[in-house]
């Protein structure tokens, strides 16, 4: 008889590269000893292995891609193994249901079973012996048989899936959130604001929980701030354009949204500011320090501007020797309340430094950022995932669109004494400088160009 | 904005980073208000050893609550002391700053706060 059992997660097969990296995420947050003993991005089952019942239903309660959680009682090709496998590892826990109220279903992924056949591989599970009042409604606990079937099998003519899962449900995920915070239905949004679905996504990988201080240097209309609060986080957030903050300065303002929500009790502050000159303090980078002085966040979340629906752009002038005039009027101007301080376009790939450096310099140890960039879907015109010496990459997750992808990276802030010094001096030696908007963004430059691979030189017909 | 914001905030000219007179930069004519919030005891300590007692000391008196003492509290006295607590939890998460000035003590520049919206941004000659 098998001492420990493992669990099955029923997860949605969307977002699939997301998926894993939540659920770890997720047990750094609940402080659960996870194992996974089998995943696929090609399949909704993933068996884990935990320490107890109480451990799964904690691992699940806050994931949006994970539909359930289950104690998984015997798995195999066919409906012969997985009950060879429940007579064999559970017949110590038959007993506890045998008067229970409760409910069989079968959950057939990528296939259908007729009534009839429902009924028959059900009653194939008679041996259990459980006598209690079968319940459709408010059981007091739910028998599941997963089947696993190969896509599109009724058209191809296959009898049976390719793989059968039985447990006993457990707990349920959180994809009622992502309805609860529903652009459609938000007060205030923007052209380019995060969905809600990515967005919790991106807070669960930040480890956004209730004691914690998130920020985001680029908030907009608050989609991250929002989606950190909603995990009980406090947060924090800047953008560039107060007005995105601001709204119409009525109902239709960040602060607005967190009021819908019932979440402003959760919203730190927002202010106007500039990621390349901002006001928030910062810890000089050093070797020997205690992780938290100096440092405030324990996370970082953005979306920054890709420079193609919205302009990226810094403090500055473009040209200071072209255009003294607009210096000299600011220096005139600048104190008087409707000034609008002039920009200057700014690189993306400086931009995903600046936001690394900065998460360097105010990440408590082992805080998180998490952001997304873009990137081409061919492999030649591919960007790489930016490093950074004081923070160790833990997952890449994609979300592929027709000819360009976007990536939300992960990363952990590492404690001071296992940074090497070295790659330290080696990074500060690389940094990109240019002057228009296509020269400082790679990304920008092939989506105007429709991502078309460079010429190749044509070779003659022999 | 809180006035937990505060004690994040530096002024954001670049030649002041280095003027320990840049923080925290002091509130003038200042607004405020105050929200109902639910004490969250995780979240004072967890932000205990990132503030800048000094700071907020001086942020304190400065926005006229009674002031602070002159050390900050060990996690085991904020634990223990539930009038520290919650006056703690009062300044920092339930007062809001909502119209004003926040001045930099440093070079002196004054950076408007509208409907609890501070703005950060600089002319061309300041970046």
């Amino acid at each position: 008889m098998a001492e420990k059992l493992d669990y099955l997660i029923r997860f949605s097969q969307s977002h699939e590269t997301f998926r894993l990296p939540e659920i770890q995420a997720l047990a750094v947050i609940e402080g659960v000893d996870l194992e996974v003993v089998s995943y696929s991005l090609e399949s909704p089952f993933c068996i884990v292995r935990l320490t107890s019942e109480d451990a799964a239903r904690k691992l699940i309660r806050r994931s949006i891609l994970a539909m359930a959680i289950h104690e998984l009682w015997g798995h195999g090709p066919d409906l012969s193994a997985v009950h060879a496998q429940v007579k064999f590892n559970t017949p110590h826990l038959w007993a506890q249901y045998l008067e229970v109220s409760f409910k069989f279903t079968i959950d057939s992924y990528q296939g259908s079973r007729s009534a009839q056949e429902k009924v028959d591989i059900i009653n194939s599970f008679a041996y259990l012996g459980f006598a209690g009042p079968i319940k459709m409604r408010g059981a007091d606990q739910e028998f599941i048989l997963f089947e696993d079937w190969i896509f599109n099998s009724t058209p191809l003519g296959i009898p049976d899936p390719k793989h059968f899962y039985f447990g006993r449900y457990l707990g349920t995920g959180a994809r009622d959130l992502p309805k609860k915070l529903d652009l459609k239905k938000r007060r205030y949004i923007s052209t380019t604001s995060m969905d809600a679905e990515l967005a919790l996504v991106t807070a669960n990988l930040a480890l956004a929980a209730p004691g914690k201080i998130m920020y985001d240097p680029f908030c907009g209309t608050g989609s991250f701030p929002i989606a950190c609060a909603q995990f009980g986080a406090v947060a924090f957030g800047s953008d560039i354009d107060g007005r995105s903050i601001r709204g119409d300065e009525k109902k239709k303002t960040l602060r607005g949204n967190f009021e819908q929500y019932g979440l402003v009790g959760c919203l730190g502050g927002v202010f106007t500011a500039d990621l390349t000159n901002t006001p928030i303090r910062k810890a000089a980078l050093r070797y020997d320090g205690d992780g938290v002085t100096g440092r405030v966040f324990d996370g970082i979340v953005c979306d920054p501007p890709y420079g193609v629906r919205e302009g990226l752009r810094v403090l500055g002038v473009r040209d200071p020797e072209k255009c003294p005039w607009v210096i000299t009027k600011g220096k005139e101007m600048y104190k008087q309340a409707d000034f609008i301080p002039p920009r200057k376009p700014y690189g993306f790939l400086a931009m995903l430094d600046d936001i690394l450096q900065f998460s360097a310099q105010t990440l408590v140890d082992n805080g998180r950022v998490s952001f997304w960039m873009p990137t081409a879907n061919d492999e030649d015109q591919e960007m790489p995932v930016p490093a950074h010496p004081y923070l160790e990459t833990l997952s890449v997750c994609t979300q592929v669109f027709n000819k360009w992808s976007r990536r939300l990276i992960t990363y952990r802030r590492i404690p001071d004494a296992e940074v090497d010094p070295e790659a330290m001096k080696a990074y500060e030696a690389n940094k990109a400088v240019g002057k228009t908007a296509d020269e400082l963004n790679p990304f920008r430059k092939a989506y105007f160009e429709g991502f078309q691979t460079p010429p190749t030189p044509a070779t003659p017909p022999n | 904005m809180k006035v937990l914001t505060l004690n994040f905030l530096t002024c954001a000219v670049r030649a002041c980073k280095s003027s320990s007179d840049s923080f925290p930069l002091h509130p003038k004519d200042a607004e405020l208000a105050s929200d109902d919030v639910e004490v969250n005891p995780q979240l004072l300590v967890n932000l205990l050893p990132r503030l800048d007692w000094k700071a907020l000391r001086t942020t304190s008196a400065e926005l006229g609550f009674p002031q602070l003492p002159e050390q900050p509290p060990t996690i085991e006295e904020l634990q223990a002391d539930e009038k520290t607590l919650k006056d703690l939890h009062s300044l920092l998460m339930e007062t809001n700053l909502m119209e004003g000035k926040l001045v930099c003590g440093h070079c002196g520049h004054e950076y408007a706060v509208r409907e609890g919206i501070p703005n950060f941004l600089l002319p061309s000659h300041l970046v």
